[in-house]
């Protein structure tokens, strides 16, 4: 009898907190559902009786959120790609080859760590210009197809893989990309996944530099498209409302996907095991 | 054989070259010219070629209310997000450690935030705090006026429960795993030598979790540091520049103000900053991996 009260209790708990924290993802679905003279109305409404479809398709079409969209894709997917594939190749150099400087240049490496992009805007920006890549997708992949990151982690998983299977495939007659791409891949795929998928998150998640370097509709990635959508809160707000739970949803596709590589990704290194 | 060796340096630079050249053009050359830039002051107007000033922009520039205000607003954010995300995250991760039916649709709600991004975040909160027609002015009884994102005293505190909002689910998954890592055998041993609940989780858990704890506050608070998108798109750095934290004076001096040495010098020093957080890091996780080895 007092075990399930304590049950009854606990659950009641877990509920209160999960309403806190959906509460505003759920009134923000709730008002891209009602129709324009609703929103705001006194008392609110928290219910939509009769859904509105059209808000969406309204902010996919009118608020430029397909092309913030489409880039934001083009971007994150170019960035994931591109630093999976450098730090797949420098990793396995530190990790399997002989070479001077091997210390220094993977020093170099773990120093990146510790420049965050956001102190280097003022030169990077410059240099954007200079190239002619101003408001162009290479602006907004190139300055983040390289992951110190990527390096250091995707060295410590290839150093563990048990070096009888590096002299087994030297025997077998494999160089070094046959190796590369026949074991070292195929046996990090843990690690290659779970990094893969933080770096497409950070990169979907960028604000500050995309702001920077677009200036027209065609290359705004959807964060950057938020703020624009932003700025119809008074004229169309029912419009903002769809266009925020649309701009929200990719994240939440991929990350219902791939939740125990992003659970794996975030957590490395912070809690040992 | 020496020219396999040979080749295998000239592979081993092969490999390294397109990441490295990344680094050097976006990473070393723009960290190095950022402090040089520092140098030369800006001419106040447009089309004037800037000129070599050496260090006194620095001293000028990280003396004046102009950055010290801002990193005051930096560190108060801090203060704010940090401490309550953390404490918030650790005890939904409690709620949720014992295993009840359907206890993984609550983890899965806990997490959730992880998927709207900053700016999602701030729109959804900028809607929410409208001062006429959000959720909350009906709340509390207002319509009208400035609303809190308008209010000197609270704009700060609204826009650091947004951003608290936005990593709960961050914090959530980083704590879960924490306390996942805890042996239940130490729990229960402590359980029969008489310990309270209580008791077991601050004598127990939060001694073996503590590592976790501190690499929470430390990513926390770089981040709070390079707090920018919330500011940008809920106050602007407004009321009065309330809000107008480092990362922010920085991009409105540099883009909105072309002011490109003063805004250097900030970013100098933000990096600074920055550098000294993560090295308190670095040395809090190889402590770890001590630990662990020692095991």
């Amino acid at each position: 009898m007092r075990t399930s009260v304590r049950t009854s209790l606990r659950y009641l708990l877990l509920a209160a907190i999960a309403v806190v924290v959906l509460f505003p993802i759920y009134i923000t679905v709730v008002n891209a559902l009602l129709p324009v003279q609703l929103i705001g109305h006194r008392p609110p409404v928290l219910f939509p009786s009769h859904p509105l479809w059209s808000d969406f398709s309204q902010a996919w079409s009118g608020g430029s959120l397909s092309q913030y969209l489409r880039t934001s894709a083009i971007v994150s997917i170019s960035i994931t790609v591109g630093s999976v594939a450098t730090s797949v190749l420098a990793a396995y150099a530190f990790a399997f080859l002989e070479f001077p400087l091997k210390r220094v240049l993977f020093g170099l490496c773990l120093a990146t760590l510790m420049v965050p992009a956001e102190v280097t805007i003022i030169p990077n920006y410059r240099t954007i210009q200079v190239f002619g890549w101003f408001d162009t997708y290479p602006a907004l992949i190139v300055p983040f197809v390289a992951s110190g990151l990527g390096i250091f982690l995707f060295r410590q998983s290839f150093r563990q893989l048990p070096r009888e299977l590096r002299d087994a495939a030297v025997l077998d007659g494999y160089g070094h990309w046959r190796f590369l791409l026949r074991v070292v891949l195929p046996l990090n795929r843990p690690m290659l996944s779970a990094f893969a998928i933080f770096a497409w998150l950070g990169a979907w998640n960028q604000y500050l530099w995309p702001l920077l370097v677009t200036n027209t509709d065609a290359r705004r990635t959807v964060q950057v498209g938020l703020r624009q959508l932003e700025g119809l809160s008074v004229s169309a707000p029912n419009v903002v409302f769809a266009g925020t739970i649309l701009a929200a949803l990719p994240i939440f596709a991929v990350l219902f996907l791939f939740q125990r590589q992003l659970v794996r990704g975030l957590t490395a290194g912070a809690v040992k095991g | 054989m020496r020219s396999r060796r040979t080749r295998d340096v000239l592979l081993a630079y092969l490999m390294t070259v397109p990441a490295f050249a990344a680094f050097v053009i976006f990473v070393f050359y723009p960290l190095v010219k950022t402090v040089y830039l520092g140098f030369y002051r800006v001419a106040p107007f447009p089309g004037l070629p800037s000129h070599y000033v050496g260090f006194s922009q620095y001293s000028t520039v990280l003396s004046h209310s102009q950055f010290l205000a801002p990193l005051f607003n930096s560190t108060l954010f801090v203060l704010f997000t940090v401490p309550t995300g953390i404490a918030i995250g650790l005890g939904m991760a409690v709620a949720a450690h014992r295993q009840l039916r359907g206890i993984r649709l609550f983890r899965i709600v806990f997490s959730s935030t992880i998927a709207t991004s900053v700016a999602v975040a701030s729109v959804i909160f900028f809607t929410l705090l409208d001062p006429t027609t959000g959720l909350f002015a009906y709340w509390i009884g207002q319509r009208g006026g400035t609303g809190l994102l308008g209010n000197p005293t609270f704009a700060l505190p609204a826009v650091a429960v947004v951003s608290v909002w936005q990593n709960l689910g961050f914090s959530f998954i980083l704590m879960s795993a924490a306390l996942a890592s805890v042996p239940e055998d130490l729990l229960e041993a402590a359980a029969i030598d008489g310990a309270s609940g209580g008791r077991r989780f601050f004598r127990v858990t939060m001694p073996l979790i503590s590592p976790t704890l501190f690499f929470a506050a430390i990513v926390g608070v770089i981040a709070g540091f390079q707090t920018f998108g919330q500011i940008d798109l809920l106050t602007q750095g407004g009321p009065n520049g309330h809000t107008n934290v480092l990362l922010y004076q920085i991009y409105t001096t540099f883009y909105i103000n072309a002011d490109t040495g003063t805004a250097s010098v900030m970013a100098v020093a933000l990096f600074l900053i920055l550098v000294l957080l993560t090295l308190v890091q670095f040395s809090i996780i190889q402590r770890k991996v001590f630990y662990a080895d020692e095991r």
